[in-house]
């Protein structure tokens, strides 16, 4: 056998060798490992400093709040809190600790530990994103702001070794819901101080063999940009409950590589489905895809300040003439429900009552009383958005409307996302594409964002009217007259059409039919604790 | 010899100062910051954010501190992701993508010369037609297609390999190193075939022939160090375009090496990890355009002048 030869034998050897490999997904099966496709590399583990998606997938493994999330979505469930009680008013809410609750280091969770957290949370300098969270807590703002740094002022109190007193500015009905945000969990003082200050974002406390927190799950290994893995932490107060030993958290940021990694079985699920994939994947009745309700929102944003946008009446006519139905059946294709509201449908029993028809005679007419009959002498506006095929296309399919039924043009403008972000900020466009995820199940989630002065206002739209009926709103505790004010809140916002709804978000991705014990829920949260797997 | 090397290294400092400089003023005119995100956060939390890294000093002094900071090797903390040091995550990527780029070298080098010589050794005969119309789709074919359509095959349909990752399963370094390494085995290729032809149809290869030697010697021997001198040329910057280029493979076969921070970074406006990255690449390139010309005066006495 000359040299040649065995090269190609060993070769071959190896290629074949590598076939005998049973994929991460069989192996998983008999050793409880759930391997977890995950988006994109998180910015970090710290709850208090991350704000994205991906991070709160590991985050709700590996740490928990003084409520957890309920797997199948509404009320939530005890986590860190065994129970608590709200006053008459409505403004002050006592958790009580469980005795059992544990940091992954064997340290007890205290209420002191709250305290702290929070008050790292509304320390300027760590330059948390996420403070308007706490807003909501009696002088949190006032101590943000500097207008005090004695935080004895602010609204969360230790009454006792385990008794945590949150007092609030208003009656706040959706204040259990901002607690399931990773960015109002614990986090372990001793641990955080040791490796810097209260305020230092770079500390290394969250590298592994550093971290401590009080999920389910703690942090056994980092490979950047690579894969986080987690482990059951047996200190967790509902350890029994927890049948995975592990998680793999893959960071993948393109989604064709993520789905070939689910077909070879490297993979539970995928963090999402390549658009052109999905019809097909509907088409075959795969089993593995799954479309979930979720809480959020694609609409158009429209700037309230252009000298022709300002007039409510183009506005109404624009929206008015996209057919939204064909938009989520020929172009969207994914099970995306055609919307007709800004918040979605159903999200904590409230049904927004908003009337937004697609009416083509109603349109051209309000054209024509604004000044625009058939179109005539209408100017070239922008519709801005990302770079992103998806975006293009429902961009192109409200062109073509909008020429069609109204005989106006349009020009689709695509920008790199932070040229578009910043272009949005500075009310550099005309009609802009957007998206909105509610933080919590409640429809303030996205009403607030339409509010005044709001950061993620950017339409320049300032209505009186509906600033007072939303803060009326969330003034009651009566949940019938608080959604009863929103719908009217809401009633005006689309009577006003700062915004243009297209569709109702969902949630599709692909899932193993081993995994068990996830549920559909607006919010998208799977805690892990109720995971398993198990092949039918 | 020596003399040449440490002049031309010389000359590359002023080059990576012009690098840094330019990079550092350009990524602040791009529209955006590195805080803007979907949900936009208030004016008083932005000030915040931008005080904690420094980016409300006036930008002489962000400058300076920078560059500062450069020249005793800290390249500050990543905007991105809190906690990391942009240092670090580029000593983090960069053994994976000098991993890659190896395998990747080695590949192009030992295919596009066999296949490159083999051509031209046959000339105008199938063993010349094949490897070269091989090499010309290899050339013409992207990663992006070249590395789906080997997943496709090799690990979806065949079950064969992983289709992604790094050395989390057994064989996942084969069909990124392949798909990598195909394209540049191409360009290879047609250098050698190229070369070698021209250096075959010498008088010194003539003489050797009549001289009796066997044509394994007059090939490896004779042919083979002139033929081969713009195979050599190209590898330098092939090695830095490898490193540089790999984001491509890296994306594809989510591979965590530099390319994707690199690239990532741009998107992100992670001024400092924008800025360490470049510097790092750049330095590449000089070196190893450097260290290819360097080899080329040795093979090529002529040049030596």
């Amino acid at each position: 056998m000359n040299k040649y030869h065995f090269s190609v034998l060993l070769l071959a050897a190896f290629i074949t060798s590598c076939g005998e490999n049973i994929s991460p997904v069989d192996s998983g099966l008999e050793q409880q490992i759930f391997h977890y496709g995950n988006g994109s590399e998180p910015q970090g583990l710290d709850p208090h400093i991350v704000t994205g998606v991906p991070e709160h997938h590991i985050l709700i493994a590996l740490c928990e709040g003084l409520t957890s999330s309920n797997p199948k979505g509404g009320e939530p469930l005890p986590g860190m809190a065994e129970s608590w009680t709200l006053s008459d008013d409505g403004k002050v809410y006592t958790f009580r600790i469980n005795k059992n609750a544990k940091w992954s280091n064997g340290d007890s969770v205290t209420a002191e530990d709250f305290v702290w957290s929070w008050k790292r949370v509304l320390t300027p300098s760590l330059g948390s994103q996420y403070t308007d969270m706490l807003y909501y807590v009696e002088g949190a703002k006032d101590y943000y702001d500097g207008k005090t740094d004695d935080f004895s002022t602010v609204g969360a109190k230790a009454i006792d070794e385990l008794t945590f007193e949150v007092i609030l500015e208003n009656p706040t009905p959706f204040f259990l819901g901002l607690l399931s945000h990773y960015s109002t969990w614990p986090v372990h003082k001793e641990t955080v101080l040791k490796h810097g200050k209260i305020d230092d974002r770079n500390g290394q406390w969250t590298r592994p063999g550093n971290f401590v927190c009080n999920g389910p799950m703690q942090l056994k290994s980092w490979k950047l940009n690579n894969k986080i893995v987690v482990e059951k932490n047996p200190f967790y107060w509902d350890a029994e409950t927890v049948t995975l030993n592990e998680m793999h958290f893959y960071p993948i940021s393109n989604i064709m590589t993520e789905d070939r990694m689910f077909r070879a079985g490297q993979l539970h699920n995928t963090y999402t489905v390549p658009a052109q994939k999905c019809p097909v994947y509907i088409e075959r009745g795969d089993s593995t895809l799954h479309i979930d309700p979720y809480m959020g929102t694609y609409f158009y944003r429209t700037n309230t300040l252009h000298p022709v946008l300002k007039d409510v009446k183009i506005r109404k006519a624009l929206a008015y003439s996209i057919n939204r139905q064909q938009i989520v059946e020929k172009v969207s294709q994914c099970g995306q429900a055609a919307a007709y509201s800004f918040t979605p449908p159903g999200a904590s029993g409230y049904e927004p009552q908003t009337n937004m028809p697609y009416d083509l005679d109603l349109a051209r007419q309000l054209l024509a009383e604004a000044g625009y009959p058939n179109g005539e002498g209408f100017p070239v506006l922008e519709i801005l958005f990302n770079t992103n095929e998806d975006h293009r296309k429902i961009a192109l399919a409200v062109q073509q409307m909008w020429q069609a039924n109204l005989g106006i043009s349009v020009e689709l403008v695509n920008q790199d996302w932070k040229v578009y972000l910043s272009r949005e900020r500075s009310g550099d466009f005309q009609i802009s594409r957007a998206g909105w995820i509610g933080d919590y199940e409640d429809p303030n989630t996205f009403l607030d964002t339409l509010m005044p002065g709001r950061g993620n206002n950017k339409t320049g739209w300032d209505n009186k009217r509906y600033e007072d009926l939303v803060n009326a709103a969330n003034q009651t505790q009566d949940e019938e007259e608080r959604f009863e004010l929103l719908r009217q809140a809401e009633t005006i916002l689309i009577d006003e059409m700062p915004i243009i709804p297209i569709y109702t978000y969902v949630r599709q991705y692909q899932l193993s039919d081993d995994v068990k014990g996830w549920y559909p829920n607006y919010l998208d949260h799977h805690h892990p604790k109720y995971i398993s797997l198990e092949r039918d | 010899m020596l003399l040449i090397f440490l002049k031309r290294l010389l000359a590359a400092i002023p080059v990576l100062i012009i690098v840094a400089s330019l990079t550092f003023f350009f990524v602040r005119l791009a529209p955006g910051g590195p805080f803007d995100s979907d949900r936009a956060v208030s004016a008083e939390v932005l000030i915040n954010l931008q005080e904690a890294y420094n980016l409300n000093a006036p930008l002489s002094e962000q400058y300076f501190d920078y560059m500062g900071g450069v020249l005793v090797g800290d390249f500050g903390p990543s905007f991105r992701y809190p906690g990391r040091g942009v240092s670090e995550m580029i000593f983090t990527g960069l053994p994976i993508t000098l991993e890659l780029a190896l395998y990747a070298i080695l590949i192009a080098v030992f295919v596009g010369v066999l296949a490159g010589v083999l051509a031209a050794l046959k000339r105008n005969t199938y063993l010349d037609f094949i490897p070269m119309a091989i090499a010309m789709i290899g050339i013409c074919v992207p990663t992006f297609l070249m590395g789906p359509l080997l997943v496709l095959i090799f690990g979806i349909n065949l079950e064969l390999l992983p289709v992604s990752g790094w050395g989390n399963l057994a064989g996942d370094k084969i069909l990124p190193s392949i798909t990598l390494g195909f394209a540049y085995a191409a360009y290879i290729a047609r250098l050698s075939r190229g070369g070698m032809l021209e250096i075959l149809s010498q008088d010194f290869i003539r003489t050797a022939r009549a001289k009796g030697l066997s044509e394994r010697v007059v090939v490896t021997k004779h042919a083979m160090q002139g033929g081969l001198i713009p195979v050599v040329s190209f590898l330098g910057p092939a090695v830095a375009g490898l490193l540089a280029g790999s984001f491509v493979v890296e994306t594809i076969f989510q591979i965590p090496g530099l390319g994707r921070f690199y690239v990532e970074a741009a998107f992100n406006r992670d001024y400092t990890m924008i800025l360490g990255t470049t510097i790092f690449f750049s330095s590449m390139i000089v070196f190893f355009n450097l260290l290819s010309d360097m080899a080329v005066l040795m093979l090529n006495p002529r040049a030596r002048d």
